[in-house]
C-alpha cells in the first residue's frame, strides 16, 4: 500500500525499546515495524491538537497525510476507546483512489466498489449511480445490516 | 549529557513551525503557554523532528523526510498501557 506508519506517544525512546522488546513482540512477531518517535512534553501534540497537557499524554490521534505533506484526514479518541485499523486501511485506499482518479468515493466505499465522477452531470443523479443499501462494511453500520466483510464496527482494541 | 560515544543521539527539535509574531517563541524554554493547534485537514501538516526507535536502533526522525509518500501519523496515550 506504499504507506509509512509513524507512531508517536510521549514516552521516550527508551520506553519504546523495552515496550517492543517486552511486550509488542510477544503479540507480532519481531514487535512493530515502524518507527516509535517520541514526543516529550507533547510539544508535536500540540501542534496536532491532540496533547492533554492535564493528563501530559498525547490523546489518540491519527492523521493520514498524502505524499505532498498535506493532512487528508484525523481522527482523534480519548483514551479507553481504540482504533479501527480496518476503517484506517479503507480511508487511505480511498484517498490513494481519489489521488489518483480524480473520483470522489461515496459513502461506505470500499475498493472495488464503483466511485463518483463528480462534475454537472451528477447533479441530482446521484441516485442512479449509488445506492445507500451498499453501505454496510464501514465503521457506521446501516441499520440491522451486515457487511460482507464482517466488520460492523466494533472496536479493535490495539497498543 | 550527550557524548558521542554512547549513540544516544542529539535532542531532537520537536515541531518545526514558523512562530507567529508575538507568540511563544520555540526557542525560549521559560514560557509555559501552550502553542497553537496548527495541524488542520486540508492543510499541510506541521514538520516536526521528533527521536525514536526502530528496528533495534535510536535516530532522528523529520517527518518533512517522508514527502512524497503516504504517511498515518498515530498519536497514543502510553506503551504499556492497555488498549
Amino acid at each position: 500500500m506504499d504507506v509509512e506508519v509513524l507512531a508517536m506517544s510521549t514516552d521516550s525512546r527508551f520506553v519504546h525499546k523495552v515496550w517492543q522488546e517486552e511486550e509488542l513482540s510477544r503479540m507480532i512477531p519481531k514487535g512493530v515495524p515502524y518507527p516509535m518517535l517520541s514526543d516529550a512534553g507533547g510539544r508535536i501534540g500540540e501542534v496536532y491538537g491532540v496533547y492533554d497537557a492535564a493528563a501530559g499524554v498525547d490523546l489518540r490521534g491519527r492523521f493520514i497525510i498524502d505524499p505532498d505533506g498535506v493532512i487528508q484526514a484525523m481522527e482523534v479518541l480519548t483514551p479507553s476507546v481504540g482504533r479501527n485499523p480496518a476503517e484506517l486501511l479503507r480511508q487511505v485506499r480511498a484517498f490513494q483512489h481519489v489521488r489518483r482518479t480524480s473520483e470522489a468515493t461515496p459513502s461506505g466505499w470500499y475498493p472495488g466498489q464503483p466511485a463518483l465522477k463528480p462534475g454537472p452531470d451528477l447533479v441530482g443523479k446521484v441516485w442512479q449511480v449509488w445506492k445507500p443499501e451498499t453501505v454496510g462494511g464501514s465503521s457506521r453500520p446501516a441499520a440491522g445490516e451486515r457487511s460482507a466483510t464482517g466488520g460492523i464496527g466494533s472496536p479493535r482494541e490495539e497498543g | 549529557m550527550q557524548s558521542a560515544r554512547d549513540n544516544c543521539v542529539q535532542p531532537a527539535r520537536g515541531p518545526l513551525v514558523a512562530t507567529p509574531t508575538g507568540g511563544p517563541s520555540s526557542t525560549a524554554p521559560t514560557t509555559k503557554e501552550v502553542r497553537a493547534m496548527l495541524a488542520q485537514v486540508g492543510k499541510e501538516a506541521p514538520d516536526f523532528e521528533a527521536n525514536g526507535y526502530q528496528n533495534g536502533g535510536f535516530q532522528p526522525f523529520k517527518l518533512s523526510d517522508y514527502r512524497g509518500k503516504w504517511v498515518v501519523l498515530c498519536f497514543y496515550p502510553g506503551d504499556f498501557t492497555f488498549v
